[in-house]
């Protein structure tokens, strides 16, 4: 395989991370914004502010994601884009609300407050559950007909339900107090639906496809592969122990998020594994969606140069702001 | 309508949504970056108050522009595949330099501007809003040339319909592209300029003043004194450039259907597609040629010339007039207010009240010149997603019109609401007495000469 060949992989790697990225960064706060309407008047200012300082930045993982997916795949993009329009958009307006609703809910009149908070709700369950309706539908190759809506609707319940158990778990980290004892709770609720929905998820994808049931039930991979289910059950039930443990709220209290974001980080593995080389499940491949090599080549030369410095004043903004959250102030 | 029709509305309600807010991010990062040095060089708390409630107005601003901005990202796919299948090898780059170049950097730093204060130094602080500044600027900066690039494309060869460069650095300084940035940037500082000078003007009259805002009134006024002229200048160039690769848009703003020599400046009229002629017109005698050519019997080539080729004439001649009339404006209220100003030492009880009356009826004035400018610069492309080269209706999505009719609805009244509520926190907060300001954060004054705040 020449450099110009493997050049899609390199990008389809790059998209994914990115995705992978704005799943794990925005779904925990997404979680929160979930999270605001069973919150005491007293949490809801803290909880905003455990994540002021980053949703900005999160975003913008999912502009590079898709970026990636139109710079890189335009040919996918507007096969996935096209499919799942009506969805996108209402994850736009999601993300809209959500996003201003956030600044205006302190600066808005005290009593236009509490609506602004509720468009926080709003906005972020909207976002969320339309995101995965979309995920429901791609990994099942975006098919049409009443058992793939049906599939689609448990996923647009059961990716909310793991942004919960993501922002729960941030919150644990982040807060202390009643806060971060409502926080274990929530998290206890998000649980079942997250190990229903993965369950579902590695189900109905060798269900409906050939490919992946092939690529994962044949011998010797079958056995080859079953750390990646084993490890996930694995994390999935440290999770729920941890929660139980007395020292969740003390010297423990990463663990539950550090966990999630390792079983977002395995499913991600493993839905890679079952689509590769497919950008759209048995329809696209990638090389057949990938731009021209020359154009992969000048972005990806920005990449390289863009992406470690990228991480490296990521990792700068979490580390300003590491440790529990006081209240946030404008300066 | 038809589905094309419906993409373009649908295309441009979320472009004009979104540049209202950027327009105001790409300046008002720098005047804070100035409210805030003054602050640390001068230790005036009025300057420090003018920094924490334009940060609150930033801080705003930018979620408006992210937000709309996210969801431009996903229209260039659903409403024109097959402008990326076509143009990707030069718009795709683009766009993925402004996102790895700008967008995080100006993203991940807003935290530490906004928040950050007390857990990093006052240079890092300081550093952070310079960034963030320099990152919205940036961006500015990559979407503009693709921007221009469609206008005047450049540095490109044609292969089976598909777009390869030839030249990035062509492609990138693509003829239009310097004039555009320039105009583009001046026309952020001008609406950042009445901006600040109208919310000031506003407390002024409604007694809500605090400690800053007679400087944030200054640095407005002056801001427009000194760009104003420069805007005239610029535009004046952009216009001869445009004349020069664009003749068809010229024609259309000035209302020129035949080709002449000497051709009159139209104040008003009123164009006629169907009679292909002007009624009720209003002229100078030689005027577009003399602005166009500089040359009083210069020839403007007319719009029977590219006939099946050329935009609709009413909305560049109105939009481009509504522009023109609106930067007038600004000049005169701009020196006006300069030259009273002066005489009376910015002392807030001696200004006339006529005079802030205009100044915070004009506060969203850029926000008007910026759109109408940027509607006969975009539909002027028209009917050419890329000029001359390749037809909008060739690179629509087959998306059906109801959907695209469902979601237009969608996103208008989304937009609707939420720029009446910017105007009304804007003004709310305008109105807030100092002290709300003040509870916000205890800074305790830097020791000349200390890092550490």
């Amino acid at each position: 395989m020449t450099f110009d060949d493997s050049l899609p992989i390199i990008f389809m790697a790059l998209m994914g991370v990115s995705m992978l990225a704005y799943v794990v960064l925005d779904g925990y706060d997404l979680g929160v914004g979930m999270l605001m309407h069973r919150a005491d008047e007293a949490h809801k200012d803290t909880m905003v502010a455990s994540i002021g300082p980053f949703w900005d930045a999160n975003e913008t993982w999912l502009v590079l994601g898709v970026g990636m997916l139109l710079i890189a795949f335009p040919k996918a993009h507007g096969m996935v884009l096209g499919a799942l329009y009506l969805p996108v958009a209402l994850m736009l307006v999601g993300l809209v609300m959500r996003g201003v609703a956030f600044d205006f809910r302190v600066k808005a009149r005290d009593h236009h407050k509490q609506a602004w908070n509720r468009v926080f709700f709003a906005g972020s369950t909207l976002a969320a559950t339309s995101q995965g309706w979309m995920l429901g539908h791609y990994i099942t190759g975006l098919n049409d007909g009443w058992a793939f809506d049906l599939f689609a609707a448990a996923i647009a319940v059961a990716l909310p339900a793991a942004y919960v158990l993501l922002g729960a778990g941030w919150l644990i980290l982040k807060t202390d107090g009643a806060l971060q004892a409502h926080a274990v709770k929530w998290a206890k609720l998000a649980w079942p639906p997250v190990v229903i929905g993965l369950g579902l998820v590695s189900l109905a994808t060798p269900w409906v496809s050939e490919t992946v049931r092939h690529r994962w039930f044949s011998m010797p991979a079958f056995i080859a592969l079953l750390p990646i289910p084993l490890t996930t059950l694995g994390a999935l039930a440290l999770i729920r122990v941890s929660l139980n443990s007395s020292r969740v709220t003390g010297k423990l209290c990463w663990a539950p998020f550090a966990l999630t974001v390792a079983v977002f980080m395995l499913g991600f593995f493993g839905l890679a594994y079952s689509l590769y080389p497919f950008v759209v499940m048995d329809r696209l491949t990638l090389q057949q969606a990938a731009s021209s090599p020359a154009t992969l080549k000048v972005i990806g030369l920005g990449a390289a140069v863009t992406v470690p410095m990228i991480a490296a004043y990521t990792v700068f903004s979490y580390r300003v702001f590491r440790g529990k959250i006081g209240e946030l102030r404008y300066a | 309508m038809d589905a094309l029709l419906l993409a373009r509305m649908q295309f441009a309600a979320n472009i004009t949504f979104h540049i209202l807010f950027p327009t105001i991010s790409i300046s008002l990062g720098w005047v804070l970056l100035f409210f805030r040095s003054r602050w640390l060089a001068t230790h005036d708390r009025g300057w420090l108050i003018a920094y924490r409630y334009w940060t609150k107005v930033f801080a705003l601003t930018f979620a408006l522009g992210v937000v709309s901005g996210i969801t431009m990202s996903f229209q260039f796919g659903t409403n024109w595949p097959g402008y990326m299948e076509k143009a990707g090898n030069i718009a795709g780059p683009l766009l993925g330099y402004e996102v790895l170049t700008a967008f995080f950097l100006e993203a991940s730093f807003l935290g530490v501007m906004l928040f950050g204060h007390g857990k990093v130094s006052e240079r890092v602080h300081l550093v952070a809003t310079f960034l963030v500044a320099f990152g919205t600027t940036l961006s500015a900066f990559w979407i503009l040339s693709l921007n221009s690039w469609m206008q005047t494309p450049a540095g490109y060869e044609v292969v089976d319909g598909v777009f390869h460069v030839t030249s990035w650095r062509e492609v990138i300084f693509n003829p239009s592209f310097p004039y555009r940035l320039a105009h583009k940037l001046l026309a952020s500082a001008l609406t950042v300029a009445f901006l600040l000078a109208g919310i000031s003007a506003w407390q002024l009259l409604k007694g809500t003043v605090n400690s800053s805002t007679v400087r944030v009134l200054r640095t407005g006024i002056a801001m427009a004194v000194v760009l104003v002229p420069v805007q005239v200048f610029v535009g004046d160039l952009h216009g001869l450039n445009t004349l020069k690769h664009q003749p068809a848009k010229i024609a259309a703003m000035e209302g020129v259907w035949e080709t002449e020599r000497g051709a009159p400046l139209l104040l008003f009229a009123w164009p006629n597609a169907t009679t292909r002629s002007n009624d009720f017109e209003v002229a100078i005698p030689k005027g577009a040629s003399l602005i166009l050519t500089h040359e009083a019997d210069g020839e403007i080539r007319g719009l029977n010339e590219f006939e099946g080729a050329h935009p609709p004439v009413a909305p560049l001649f109105f939009g481009f007039r509504i522009m023109v009339g609106v930067g007038m404006a600004m000049l005169m209220l701009g020196w006006v207010g300069g030259f009273i100003g002066r005489r009376r030492r910015w002392d807030a009880a001696r200004l006339p009240r006529p005079l802030l009356w205009a100044f915070a009826a004009m506060t969203f004035s850029g926000w008007v010149a910026t759109v109408a400018g940027w509607y006969v610069t975009e539909i002027g492309r028209q009917p050419f997603v890329v000029y001359g080269l390749l037809r909008t209706a060739e690179v629509a999505s087959n998306v059906a019109p109801a959907r695209i009719a469902l979601t237009l609805a969608l996103y208008v009244t989304t937009y609707l609401a939420l720029i009446v509520s910017y105007i009304a926190v804007l003004k709310y907060m305008a109105e807030k007495p100092e002290s709300a300001l003040d509870h916000d954060t205890p800074v305790p004054l830097p020791a000349p000469g200390s890092q550490r705040a």
